[in-house]
């Protein structure tokens, strides 16, 4: 998808501007632009070190396991149908807990295996079951401590205050989680009651 | 509205100390491990810089030629209706597809408006509070094997269009409007 939207851009870029007669500003935007992508970059460098190697700390130290056990019974809630041993539950509260710290490389990896677990209570192993939908929203939510790269693009483009945004950020997210899984509830409640009428 | 800027100021202190303190206290050596996971956040880095270039100059090209103006004109009325400031409406468009395009926007938005305008900061909640929501459903539910996803692109959706909305709404009212 990324394929064709880039060709797009680039192409319609290029027409519009021969077009408008700006095609000298479309010339020096490319050079300009692949020089500025580094320069951010480099700015990024520093904050993303910063956090990451927090991270490790919080990650040796226990913290993020002692989240985890914190926020099991939440997720409990939230799937009441799954058993209350099943590895699905962990798999999930890792995942999320990974992608609240901001651990990327971890979450992904945890997300997939709670995929997995999930699909192993599925009866129909081609169709989404309402666990999955919830796990998937929850997850695009994105309920993040500290937004780390949008800090640092801010900071590496000379912000007064680059952390400004960090309580503003933890109100968006977490009416968006709220918002989709209220969402997820009454749209599985449609579906069901959809199938008892054999839509 | 106060106290959301001085979460937004303590946060970031408190978090570093409560992790320092906890790891001091579980007895990690806090300076060691602080480096060695440090290196983590360079190969990031460095992972996402060839995309950032390829992207930063699609965007850049698109914007010069004043494509980008003619793409914001024609969304104008929804844009206009739903209250959100013209300049994000590319971000909200791109950010359930790509993570580092939307990466590579919010950094040329913030370098043409400042990262301390209104559109800056609207711009900053909204990438912070959403995700990358086709490319994450696309690869959890492939993993699993899932083809018939019912009303989960939809609910996703719903919770992207409401963060959008909520970055809008709140940053309006912790920053203004200006």
């Amino acid at each position: 998808m990324l394929n064709y939207i880039w060709f797009g851009m680039i192409v319609v870029g290029f027409v519009v501007g021969i077009m408008n007669g700006r095609i000298d500003e479309v010339t020096k935007a490319v050079i300009e632009s692949s020089g500025k992508a580094i320069e951010i970059s480099i700015g990024l460098l520093g904050v993303m070190c910063l956090w990451t190697g927090l991270m490790g700390i919080a990650e040796k130290s226990g913290l993020v396991e002692l989240i985890t056990k914190l926020a099991r019974p939440i997720l409990r809630f939230l799937f009441p149908k799954i058993p209350a041993k099943h590895p699905a539950i962990g798999a999930i509260v890792m995942n999320l807990v990974a992608n609240f710290f901001g651990l990327g490389n971890a979450a992904t990896p945890l997300g997939l295996k709670a995929m997995n677990e999930l699909q192993k209570l599925n009866p129909r192993k081609d169709t989404a079951t309402d666990e999955m939908s919830t796990f998937l929203v929850m997850n695009t939510s994105a309920i993040q401590l500290i937004p780390a790269t949008v800090i640092s693009i801010r900071a590496a483009l000379g912000s007064a205050n680059p952390t400004e945004i960090v309580g503003t950020v933890w109100v968006a997210t977490v009416s968006s989680a709220i918002v989709g899984i209220i969402a997820v509830k009454t749209l599985g409640a449609i579906f069901r009651r959809g199938k008892q009428w054999k839509l | 509205m106060e106290t959301i800027k001085i979460i937004s100021s303590y946060a970031l202190p408190a978090i570093i100390l409560i992790i320092l303190c906890i790891g001091l206290y579980k007895e990690v050596k806090v300076y060691d491990i602080f480096v060695e996971s440090a290196k983590e956040g360079i190969t990031t880095v460095i992972k996402i810089m060839p995309s950032l270039v390829g992207l930063m100059v699609a965007i850049g090209v698109f914007r010069a030629s004043g494509a980008l103006d003619l793409l914001i004109f024609a969304l104008r009325p929804v844009t206009d209706f739903l209250g959100i400031p013209k300049e994000a409406v590319p971000l909200a468009m791109m950010r359930p597809i790509s993570g580092s395009a939307s990466l590579a926007l919010i950094s040329d938005i913030m370098k043409v408006h400042g990262p301390d305008s209104f559109v800056g900061r609207v711009v900053s909640t909204m990438m912070g509070s959403t995700e990358t929501t086709f490319y994450t459903l696309a690869l959890y539910f492939g993993a699993a094997g899932i083809k018939k996803i019912r009303y989960a692109l939809a609910a996703a959706m719903i919770a992207d269009f409401s963060s959008i909305l909520a970055s809008v709404w709140i940053c309006t009212l912790v920053f203004g409007r200006s």
